[in-house]
């Protein structure tokens, strides 16, 4: 029983999901909006699971005096910090000025795009690696990279305006031509590919017969 | 103290607003007219009406819906008489005629989606001409139409606007089923062979060697995502070989639900393996729901317990290459798997096996050997090979413009 | 860990220096900005050399030119030209043709790291919207999203443009909030958008708002914009809002998601696109508001050439160490 009821959830569910597609007549116009009201409940409840797992895994490190326990005391402090302060200040907690305000504008913005930022560097390093003329299909990929990664900044554009180079070639058109025909079909093939493969899986998890999610094959 | 006044003011909005319907119902009552509000508006300019106004059901919904179609009037043109078309609403039989919403000036259409099905209605267009000076109205007339009717919303019992994609399902559910039912009946199905699964094994087997731990990394989407879900079919896989090599496993997740269900796959295959006593519960840990903050645990993780083997497979946004990246530096033998398309070109540069969108979905089958589960990827494939002829066949007809074929894929829209 | 520690504590004690010892930014003329591009491009010159004569440089080298190129440019004083791509135009064009008081959506569906990329597209959206006329429907799936639009229009309001316009919340603009639900926000925002948002941000409720209390669903919207910077966004705006509804939407993207929505464009189910930095550099050039797209695209181009000539030098050690390995 304890596989065939989420099992027997899944096949209603995912039936109803698809045929509230093509009848538009009530209930099953508003029968997928109660799942999906049910499905945020559910995940906005279970969030708690997830913050209660991550405070016992940190403590149990302080606790014991775990590799790098110092880092955990940086995340229960947090935690409670920006919690109390959500909580104190009332519903208008968001507003402009607030205490959660300046956490959110001068703590957590500067430090998510940090990270976001290092994409920067991990692009040139990636490239720097990726990028080499080994064989005919790579250094295809070179070129491409090459007149899109130029052609995308305006400098591209200028340094072929001193170079007197015809327009029709230009960087810019370049990139923008690869980008819409090569890479605009390329995306399209893997899309089409993609959204059979979600078909196909989301059946056999329907019909029951992808059980691996359960646990189980 | 902040609240009550709010509250005040909603009910002094409220008691305003009960007592609109009347006043507007009076002005609206004439068929042409001219309203002064703030100032008297100059002579000629009142515009000229809209013109053949239709009304009929919404088609194709649930009901509780009305179109309303009118030609544009003569004076709807640039620096013409008209500012917007205002849409007003009775119920057959009364003349108590209501706001239902304005149109821009040159838009020949307005959907109501405030009636109740059954009820019969009846429509007024007016063409409205305002002056606006720093967002206030300075004066402002309207022209009525007649009234037209009387129009009744239902609900439909099939979009007829998706036989299109109905039949595309259909045909790809029965590709599916059929390939599932041969395969059942024992008939053998090839599958190709995938770089990235049949490394699995020896990256599992290279971290043992190395004596290091395992990361499995199921992307930052929850279990709605069917990538997720793929995801995690495959770490059932590689948790069962970490139990059988005695291996460390950890899976950090980014979603509750995530953690819950990963939780009971890894425990299941260490029991799978024999090893049901080995299964920490903290080995699957939630991190946070935040993108980057995921990103810098994961980095923290691989740079300070330099993992040998890191699997990313699930839904990857921008924080893909940062993980990767990380994890290359460090030198461990990674394999990522998505459907992400912009994500692959980060993966394929940092990995060194990538499971290419399908292939990620087709994981599952291909580890297990199930017949049933090969059997749909079969199926997959027929419906692919219909796509192809489609777009073939849709180029050859759309280079001689012939439109009706490519048509009937047209899903834009109701 | 203790070493971790000292190093924060050393990056701190160094930041609190600087900003205390430098009281106002430093612009560097145009030719001191010259003199410097010269000086990197014969020290990358160099580093060519060198990897032809056999060093193989890390890739800690690589962070630091790119660290460089980025922020040097914050203390020049240089100007570039900027075109405009058929993308963005049409997206402008668009916009154009709405006649005033057409209903536009937006909904910010990304977060402060990505604001950098989106943040100046809002803003130019806003004010081309505002200066228009067109009534704005501000709402996010993404959490931080609106907020993001309150910043945008905290920001705007200031130039004495749209000081001009007498802008009132509820009657020119609406911020409508966040809702969880991802892409069911959308698919239900297609039967009632009050079912999805019944207040405001502020918590005004839905029917007490001038501009919306008559907007039931999308059939009463002329004109949507995304902005997105990954899941959920403008992939399900375009397969829930567009196929579903016929939504007519453009969009602005991150340059990391941009490559994923090209299709869209050239099958007609969006209008146009800004993408990336780049994106919204051209569109703040075609709306004549130039702002921080314009700005940063300056550091992009160094970046984007310093990222080219250490793909030439990665390729000059490659095929060093083939000749090397063949002997």
């Amino acid at each position: 029983m304890r596989r065939e009821i989420p099992m027997i959830i899944t096949a209603v569910v995912g039936f109803v999901f698809l045929i509230q597609y093509f009848i538009p007549h009530y209930p099953f116009s508003q029968l997928n909006n109660w799942f999906s009201d049910w499905f945020s409940i559910i995940g906005a409840c279970a969030i708690w699971l997830g913050a209660l797992n991550l405070m016992k895994i940190s403590f149990d490190k302080v606790y014991r005096k775990g590799r790098d326990w110092g880092y955990s005391i940086v995340i229960i402090v947090s935690f409670i910090l920006i919690v109390v302060i959500g909580f104190t200040g009332g519903e208008s907690f968001r507003d402009f000025g607030t205490k959660f305000d300046w956490l959110y504008q001068w703590i957590y913005t500067p430090l998510s795009a940090t990270m976001f930022a290092l994409l920067a560097f991990f692009v040139a390093s990636a490239s720097y690696r990726a990028f080499r003329a080994r064989n005919l299909e790579a250094t295809l990929l070179l070129i491409a990279a090459f007149f899109v990664m130029i052609g995308r900044v305006p400098v591209g554009d200028a340094i072929a305006g001193i170079i007197h180079l015809p327009e029709v070639i230009y960087p810019s058109k370049v990139a923008s031509w690869i980008m819409n025909y090569i890479n605009g079909a390329g995306q399209r093939a893997i899309m089409i590919g993609i959204a059979l493969g979600i078909v196909s899986t989301s059946l056999r998890i329907i019909l029951g017969i992808e059980r691996a999610h359960l646990g189980g094959e | 103290m902040k609240y009550y006044c709010i509250r005040f003011s909603i009910l002094v909005f409220l008691i305003f607003f009960a007592a609109a319907p009347a006043s507007i119902a009076q002005e609206a009552t004439n068929t042409t007219m001219a309203v002064d509000t703030l100032a008297q508006a100059p002579p000629d300019v009142t515009p000229v009406m809209a013109k053949n106004v239709t009304v009929r059901d919404n088609p194709d919904d649930g009901g509780g819906s009305i179109r309303i179609d009118w030609d544009l009037s003569v004076d709807d043109h640039e620096g013409g008489k008209i500012t917007a078309y205002r849409v007003l609403r009775s119920e057959a039989g009364t003349d108590d005629y209501v706001v239902v919403g304005d149109a821009p000036a040159g838009k020949s259409e307005f959907v109501d989606n405030a009636v109740t099905d059954g009820i019969e209605y009846l429509y007024k267009v007016a063409a409205i001409n305002e002056l606006k000076r720093n967002g206030e109205v300075i004066w402002s007339v309207m022209s009525d139409s007649d009234p037209i009717g009387p129009v009744k919303s239902s609900a439909q019992w099939f979009n007829m606007q998706r036989i299109n994609v109905f039949v595309g399902t259909v045909f790809v559910c029965l590709a599916i089923f059929f390939f599932i039912q041969k395969a059942k009946s024992g008939q053998d199905l090839y599958i190709r062979k995938i770089a990235g699964l049949e490394s699995v094994d020896e990256a599992v087997g290279r971290a043992t060697e190395m004596g290091r731990k395992i990361l499995f990394v199921p992307g930052i989407n929850d279990m709605d995502n069917v990538q997720t879900i793929a995801g995690v079919a495959i770490l059932g896989r590689v948790a069962q070989l970490a139990a059988e090599y005695e291996t460390q496993i950890e899976v950090p997740v980014s979603r509750s639900l995530v953690m819950i269900t990963a939780k009971e796959i890894v425990k299941e295959s260490y029991s799978k393996a024999g090893r049901p006593d080995a299964f920490n519960e903290d080995q699957v840990h939630y991190i946070t729901d935040d993108q980057f903050g995921y990103a810098a645990a994961i980095d923290g993780i691989i740079v300070r317990d330099k993992p040998a083997t890191i699997f990313y497979m699930g839904a990857f946004f921008a924080e893909s290459l940062i993980m990767a990246e990380t994890g290359n530096s460090i030198g461990a033998i990674q394999i990522a798997g998505t459907g992400q398309p912009s994500q692959l070109p980060f993966f394929v540069a940092s990995c060194d096996y990538t499971l290419i969108g399908e292939e990620l979905f087709a994981a599952s089958a291909y580890l297990s050997r199930e017949p049933r589960l090969l059997g749909s990827i079969k199926g997959q494939d027929v419906a692919k090979a219909a796509i192809l002829i489609s777009i073939i066949i849709g180029v050859i007809l759309e280079t001689f413009s012939i439109y009706q074929f490519s048509n009937f894929f047209r899903v834009i829209g109701e | 860990m203790k070493k971790d520690f000292m190093i924060y504590a050393v990056v701190l004690a160094l930041t609190l220096l600087f900003y205390f010892v430098i009281p106002k930014p430093i612009i560097f003329s145009t030719a001191v900005s010259y003199i410097i591009i010269v000086l990197i491009a014969v020290v990358l010159l160099f580093i060519l050399i060198r990897t032809i004569q056999g060093k193989v440089y890390e890739r800690r080298i690589v962070f630091l030119f790119v660290g460089i190129a980025v922020v040097l440019p914050f203390f020049m004083s240089l100007q570039q030209k900027i075109e405009l791509s058929p993308e963005v135009k049409a997206l402008y064009d668009a916009v154009m043709e709405l006649k005033p008081g057409s209903k536009v959506l937006v909904s910010l569906d990304y977060d402060p790291p990505s604001a950098p990329e989106l943040q100046p597209m809002a803003e130019s959206f806003f004010e081309l919207c505002f200066k228009r006329d067109l009534k704005v429907i501000i709402m996010g799936l993404w959490p931080q999203g609106p907020q993001q639009a309150e910043l945008a229009i905290q920001k705007i309001s200031k130039s004495p443009d749209i000081q001009a316009l007498n802008l009132q919340y509820g009657r020119d603009y609406v911020n409508l909030g966040f809702q969880t639900g991802n892409e069911f926000v959308i698919q239900r925002m297609g039967g009632s958008f009050k079912s999805m948002f019944q207040t405001d941000y502020y918590g005004t409720p839905y029917d007490s708002l001038e501009l919306v209390k008559n907007i039931s669903n999308f059939s009463n919207i002329d004109f949507s914009f995304n902005l997105s910077a990954g899941y959920p966004g403008t992939i399900e705006w375009v397969q829930i809002g567009v196929d579903r509804f016929g939504v007519k939407l453009g969009a602005g993207n991150t340059a990391v998601q941009a490559p994923q929505v090209y299709p869209y464009i050239r099958s007609g189910q969006l209008v146009g696109l800004l993408g990336g930095l780049n994106g919204a550099a051209e569109f703040e050039k075609v709306t004549g508001v130039l702002g921080k797209g314009t700005k940063f695209m300056v550091s992009q181009s160094f970046a984007h050439v310093i990222v080219i000539a250490f793909i030439i030098i990665g390729n000059a050690a490659y095929f060093l160490g083939e000749r090397k390995g063949r002997k």
